[in-house]
């Protein structure tokens, strides 16, 4: 079924705090595309990282469902090739933050026995832990 | 006598008003002595405004009259016709500059915005209180007009110019004439050949009996000013006579040397003596000095052997030829975007990554029976490389690439009826007559059309196939396919040649590096140099229809100004009150083009080589020299307007920006919306070498807190040397702040060309909160200055 996006003001809210915590114009973004195909994750996200920022730019907040945010590497390769110069880094951060900020969902360490600590990829545990700060 | 003086507040329809109070400005002009008749209208520069004007003038018996409204550089030639056909001198009219310099840059803040309009409206008023009438000198101009380049824009002002009875010298810098258009395959939208509609016209500008053609020809400096230019011109030797060549290629067949050919854009070679073109106009073989293997019959000479008609002459040098025109046409035109600036396109290490231009030859030449090299049939274009893309600095788009891949892709269709054309572009711009339909003709006949960027490009190792992926941004997929062969849709960027005619000449270039017009609606070819206009891409990316109507209508301005036979000069000018001047002759020296002479007792200008600088003005001990227009009383005044009412505690710079790049450009951030401090209050001065120490002083006594002086970078400058002067003036002006101890660092000068827009925020921002930490300077210290002054200098 096609998708009916009601704008409300709400919407323009959530682009708002996601211009200000990142810094960005992100209505600036004229959806050329480049960045998903210089993205190395694209393949493997949910939605792709130019539909990140068009759900943005309407202001859709379920892009803080995406597992793309999640999946970004932080490469900046969509940065330093976007032909607006919008930092698409620091966009995906600061939805990652939104998520962050509600502080629900911690690890707790002391659950974790040592094989376990053994076997997490060290950005994992970092991660995880940075909720504790976020 | 009595003053008489009306003020005329514009609302320019919201974009003043919506920021600025007018009323509340036009009130507080009506307090301003000897202002009669204030009104606030909605648009100064319509029918109603002028005609308010003149009613007033007449009715009223105005002698001054005070618009405040946009900026001088807009609409001061309005005003001053307006006052001139209601019997005033010209210069009775001066405009307050409350759109660029308050509406637009303070938008967020209307308090701040309408106060600072009201201080810029007051030194309106206080500067033209006391201003004397000023009468223009004229001078002849002659028929004579220096057209530079030769593509399709120099060769239609030319034909325009000369078909009308003008002189032109026609100056192109490689050995044939046609420009880019002469390499391309067929022009949209109707798909004509475009060598079939271009050489009927080059074989006029070579017959034509008023057009002296200098191929192969390099400018290589010109001066002077309108009725006046001067330019030397290097022709470099071909080795062959034109006049004598039959154009038999045998010279060619014997010559060992092989090169790349620069007309197939490097996919083919040439031999070391070759045509030019096919099509190439003059119809002469060329030696390339460089390539051949001596000049000299011991070396080879195979080809002097092999000429009948003996055209070949090795002891050809280089000509000097020196032309006086009375304009200038700049048609220089563009380079393509050099795709190497993308690396992760691949251009240069793939073999199947070419660019538009190749592509155009590889169709021109497959038409003559000579494939360049191998098609494919799965071709993709890929568009806005270089163009739309601040990564690279172009933030522009160029105008022409989307339909000419519809024109290549269409072509391509027609060659190869089972090719695979694919277009991947961002926005599909198709704004031209004819071009929607085009753009529908090549969907029609299977063109595809996909909106996505690619990121990269990789070379499959094995075939060499080019492996893209694209996100198609309508349906949200990646796409990942091979393609034969990628073409990129390259931009336009100003030619090197372009670049340099504009630092010879002096002409603004905007901040996309493009020729910068007069006015961007009403004087498309006019430049900030009188006499000297532009056509076609030199002035931006535009197609062939547009560069041809602009060249046509470069022509016409360019005869407008000749036809008259007398051209009115600038009328600032530096002069000498003779009551002052004690003949010390120490102005002399100071002026950079040596207009002052002391044949008498007194200094005496020559007006004819005089530039308006003002950089005499420092070197006179009594004030003597003076600056029409921009005089020292009027400056005086105009200090004193900005810093009325300045309250303890308000922090205020004044800015003395100079005419030709940093009004321009506090003009331009104005029109972007760019916000700076409010604090900043600007004074228009043809240069800043114009402030001598006392002015900027003054200032500081009046309770200024800081000063910053804006002038041209050198290459752009109107004047020769003014930032020497500047920097005297302010080194002498400094001594004095720290004598009387003030923070000498509240002084800032800075060199500007129109584009630094970024720049120009930064600096005068540094300086407005430097000054705003420093705080007021206390009154005790500040009212010796002047003092100070006299001991330092003394």
């Amino acid at each position: 079924m096609t998708k009916v996006i009601k704008v409300k003001k709400r919407n323009r809210e959530f682009l708002l705090k996601t211009e200000e915590m990142s810094g960005e114009h992100i209505t600036m973004c004229e959806q050329c595309g480049i960045c998903t195909t210089s993205c190395p994750m694209a393949e493997d996200m949910d939605i792709s990282p130019a539909s990140i920022i068009h759900l943005v730019q309407i202001g859709d907040e379920s892009v803080l469902d995406s597992t793309a945010i999640w999946l970004c590497a932080s490469c900046y390769t969509c940065t330093v090739r976007c032909p607006r110069g919008i930092d698409l880094a620091a966009i995906t951060e600061a939805l990652r933050q939104q998520t962050l900020r509600k502080s629900i969902d911690y690890i707790d360490l002391k659950s974790l026995d040592r094989e376990e600590l053994e076997e997490l990829p060290a950005i994992a545990l970092v991660s995880a832990l940075r909720k504790y700060t976020s | 006598m009595s003053k008489k003086i009306g003020v005329y507040v514009c609302h320019c329809g919201g974009n003043i008003s919506d920021t600025v109070d007018v009323e509340d400005v036009a009130k507080y002009a009506e307090k301003q002595g000897d202002v009669v008749v204030v009104r606030s209208i909605s648009h100064m520069c319509s029918e109603e405004g002028q005609k308010a004007i003149l009613n007033d003038i007449k009715e009223e018996g105005l002698d001054k009259v005070v618009v405040s409204a946009c900026s001088p550089q807009f609409h001061g030639p309005t005003f001053r016709k307006v006052v001139e056909k209601a019997g005033l001198n010209p210069a009775m009219v001066e405009m307050a500059n409350i759109r660029e310099q308050s509406a637009w840059p303070h938008f967020n803040d209307k308090k701040a915005a309408t106060e600072k309009a009201k201080r810029l409206t007051k030194a309106a008023i206080d500067d033209i209180r006391d201003r004397e009438p000023v009468v223009p000198e004229k001078m002849k101009i002659g028929r004579n007009v220096l057209v530079i380049g030769a593509g399709i824009a120099g060769i239609q002002a030319s034909l325009d110019l000369a078909d009308s009875g003008f002189n032109v010298y026609l100056v192109e810098k490689k050995p044939a004439i046609g420009g880019h258009m002469a390499q391309l395959s067929r022009t949209f939208p109707t798909n004509d050949c475009a060598s079939c509609i271009l050489s009927p016209k080059m074989a006029d500008v070579v017959e034509h009996p008023n057009i002296h053609l200098y191929t192969y020809s390099e400018i290589e400096s010109i001066d002077g000013t309108i009725g006046n230019f001067t330019a030397k011109i290097k022709q470099k030797p071909t080795y062959v006579d034109p006049s004598r060549c039959t154009a038999c290629a045998s010279c060619t067949e014997v010559c060992p040397t092989l090169v790349s050919d620069e007309n197939n854009e490097g996919l083919s070679l040439r031999k070391a003596i070759y045509l030019p073109s096919r099509i190439a106009v003059p119809h002469s073989y060329v030696l390339d000095e460089d390539a051949c293997l001596g000049l000299q019959p011991i070396a080879c000479g195979k080809c002097v052997d092999a000429c009948e008609a003996n055209a070949i002459n090795y002891e050809q040098k280089p000509k000097h030829i020196t032309v006086k025109a009375d304009t200038i046409i700049v048609a220089t035109g563009y380079d393509i975007f050099d795709a190497k600036r993308k690396p992760q396109y691949g251009y240069g290490r793939y073999t199947n990554v070419i660019n538009a231009l190749e592509m155009e030859r590889m169709i021109v030449e497959a038409a003559e029976g000579e494939p360049l090299r191998p098609f494919g049939k799965k071709i993709a274009f890929i568009q806005c490389v270089g163009s739309r893309d601040i990564t690279v600095g172009n933030p522009y788009c160029s105008r022409i690439c989307c339909m000419y891949a519809t024109k290549l892709s269409m072509l391509l269709k027609g060659m190869i009826p089972d090719a695979d054309v694919t277009v991947f572009y961002t926005d599909l711009r198709s704004f031209g007559k004819g071009y929607e339909e085009y753009y529908k003709r090549a969907q029609e006949m299977g063109v595809r059309y996909i909106r996505g960027r690619p990121g990269e490009l990789h070379e499959n190792p094995k075939n060499k196939k080019i492996k893209m992926k694209v996100e198609d941004t309508l349906t949200r997929e990646i796409i990942d396919d091979e393609y034969d062969l990628v073409v990129l849709s390259v931009g336009l960027e100003p030619s090197k040649g372009t670049k340099e005619i504009a630092q010879m000449l002096k002409i603004p270039q905007s901040s996309d590096r493009f020729l910068q017009e007069a006015h961007p609606k009403f004087r498309p070819v006019d430049t900030a140099i009188d006499g000297v206009f532009i056509a076609g891409t030199a002035q931006g990316p535009k197609d062939i229809p547009d560069t041809v109507a602009q060249a046509g209508a470069a022509a016409a301005r360019a005869i407008r100004m000749m036809n008259k036979g007398e051209f009115v000069m600038d009328p600032v000018k530096a002069f000498v009150h003779e009551d002052l001047c004690e003949g010390c002759g120490d102005c002399v020296s100071a002026c950079p083009v040596e207009a002052i002479s002391m044949a008498g007792p007194l200094a005496e200008i020559n007006s004819a080589v005089c530039k308006g600088c003002g950089s005499c003005i420092s070197s006179c001990p009594t004030e003597a020299i003076d600056l029409r227009l921009f005089s020292n009383t009027g400056l005086r005044d105009e200090i004193n307007g900005v810093l009325d009412g300045k309250q303890e505690g308000e922090n205020r710079v004044v800015l003395f920006a100079d005419d030709m790049c940093t009004y321009r450009l506090a003009d331009g951030v104005g029109t972007a919306k760019m916000e700076y401090s409010s604090d900043v209050y600007i004074i228009r001065v043809p240069s800043s070498s114009r402030v001598t120490p006392k002015f900027i002083l003054e200032a500081f006594e009046r309770g200024a807190d800081a000063v910053f002086l804006g002038e041209c970078e050198g290459p752009v400058s109107p004047y020769p040397d003014t930032a020497t002067p500047i920097q005297k003036n302010i080194s002498v002006a400094k001594r004095v702040l720290e004598k009387a101890g003030i923070e000498p660092d509240r002084i800032v000068f800075s060199q500007f060309v129109t584009v630094m827009y970024k720049g120009f925020v930064s600096k005068v921002n540094n300086l407005a909160a430097l000054s705003k930490e420093y705080g007021n300077i206390p009154e005790e210290k500040r009212k010796g200055l002047l003092k100070l002054l006299e001991e330092v200098e003394g």
